[in-house]
């Protein structure tokens, strides 16, 4: 249930407050905040696999694709290799920097009947993005409505964030960004390109454009809570089977399907930029929960100090008592 | 003597490792074939570095506080920090804040600024970096934490 906390999650986030608040540093949301993060709920039942959201998000996004500088700065050791999608730009059958949305299709048995399901993917939007809280240059944002994206100015190209993504996300294009500023041949290998759910859209008061072109209406959005319920109550009245609600500690994508996940995953086909539908435990779970050794380290280190400043107090005086003698 | 030693090997290990998982952060170690040499595989690992980080961090806090409070309590000795002990003692202060800070980021729900986010990213590389070759410094001049 969304508004129950856990002993750990209050355990977790009340260290966290204690440290936020001794540092002084304000934050702009707290754990509790994870509801209010707006999602979206993908009726994979309702979806024909037409392909409007395919187009509808190329052509909007259009003007963020990257437009890569030729030829490429040749990189050392030879290990870094480029990676070039600027001649494939209408490859839609899987992500790449120039294709942040594809549809995936599934050959099941539903109720006995053989059917095609199709499966929008793109970005889940985690709601503790791992693809953000590790790129180890602050390129990767989350914004307050959950939206997780990466800023082309500042990307680099490490891949990193692909590398951590459970589901390997991102897709990057060599040539393009500041790495082509700083030193070209050592380090960075381009811009990391992935769905930013049309943050500058949702800033307008308007809708991604993948939700606004569907035909079908296979998507809706709003806030967490209201979007898991709804996901909640078109699982029990269709039967339906839940992914992303807590997958990777929860994410803000939220698919209700007319076939188990485990199914589908094993229909679907993945591999390089075609994600997989498993089961995904959550990535910054066991990191944030050695934060716990963190807290305890300056008491145990304080105590060991008194300990041993008392022991050699005690040789000490009695050393002198000795003396006395 | 014996157990300030010991404290001192688990500090130039936790140094050691800190700063190898630090720099594993960064996608290079796999690039520049360092994470080809045997033992050193984990680099190019990032949930492994960022666990390894993780807990030479609370190793670094547990002994930089064994430190401050033996510091303190033995004030009535008239140890004092040189020059280059109050440098050193400077910059690990400031990794630990930012470090605290890059921790508290990395909880859900927690959204910090995103020049707040890069600041305290490139503060800490900086910080380290400093702190490394102050290290480097006072190791081969033979500088000392504190004087009495």
């Amino acid at each position: 249930m969304p508004g129950n906390i856990s002993r750990r999650s209050f355990l977790k986030g009340g260290i966290a407050a204690c440290a936020a608040a001794a540092s002084g540093i304000p934050v702009s949301a707290s754990g509790a905040d994870k509801d209010k993060q707006i999602a979206t709920l993908l009726d994979i039942g309702k979806c024909i696999g037409c392909g409007a959201c395919v187009e509808a998000c190329s052509m909007v996004n259009a003007a963020k694709y990257p437009e890569p500088k030729k030829p490429f700065p040749k990189m050392y050791p030879d290990r870094a290799k480029p990676e070039d999608w600027s001649g494939k730009r209408d490859v839609n059958d899987r992500l790449t920097p120039y294709n942040w949305l594809f549809i995936q299709s599934a050959d099941v048995t539903v109720n006995g009947e053989e059917k095609t399901i199709t499966i929008p993917r793109r970005c889940m939007h985690c709601t503790n993005p791992p693809c953000v809280k590790l790129c180890p240059w602050g390129s990767a944002k989350q914004l307050e409505n959950g939206i997780s994206r990466i800023d082309p100015d500042l990307c680099l190209g490490g891949a990193k964030c692909k590398e951590v993504c459970p589901w390997e996300i991102p897709q990057r294009q060599t040539g393009t960004g500041l790495y082509l500023d700083i030193l070209p041949a050592f380090a960075g290998n381009g811009v990391m390109y992935k769905c930013d759910r049309c943050y500058n859209r949702i800033a307008e008061g308007k809708l991604p454009a993948c939700i606004e072109a569907c035909p079908e209406k296979v998507q809706e959005i709003g806030p967490r809570d209201e979007i898991i319920k709804k996901a909640h109550a078109l699982a029990k009245e269709t039967n339906g089977y839940i992914y992303g609600e807590n997958e990777n500690g929860g994410t803000n994508t939220i698919y209700v399907s007319p076939v188990p996940f485990d199914v589908l995953n094993k229909a679907i086909e993945t591999g390089k930029g075609k994600p997989h539908l498993k089961a995904v435990s959550d990535s910054m779970e066991k990191a944030n929960n050695l934060v716990a050794a963190m807290a305890i380290a300056p008491i145990a280190g304080i105590a060991a100090a008194i300990g041993t400043f008392y022991k050699y107090s005690r040789k000490d005086n009695e050393g002198k008592t000795d003396e006395e003698k | 003597m014996k157990r300030n030693k010991n404290v001192y090997y688990l500090y130039l290990l936790t140094i050691i490792f800190i700063s190898l998982s630090g720099g594993g952060q960064m996608p290079i170690f796999k690039r520049y074939y360092i994470a080809d040499i045997p033992g050193l595989g984990w680099l190019a690992r990032f949930y492994i570095t960022h666990y390894v980080h993780y807990i030479c961090a609370a190793l670094i806090i547990g002994i930089t506080s064994y430190a401050a409070a033996g510091y303190l309590l033995s004030a009535k000795n008239k140890l004092n920090l040189t020059v280059s002990g109050y440098l050193r003692s400077a910059l690990i202060a400031g990794l630990i804040a930012t470090g605290i800070l890059l921790v508290i980021r990395n909880f859900e729900g927690y959204i910090f600024s995103h020049n707040l986010i890069i600041f305290l990213d490139l503060s800490h590389l900086a910080l380290v970096m400093l702190f490394l070759f102050t290290s480097l410094y006072c190791f081969l001049f033979k500088k000392k934490w504190t004087a009495s």
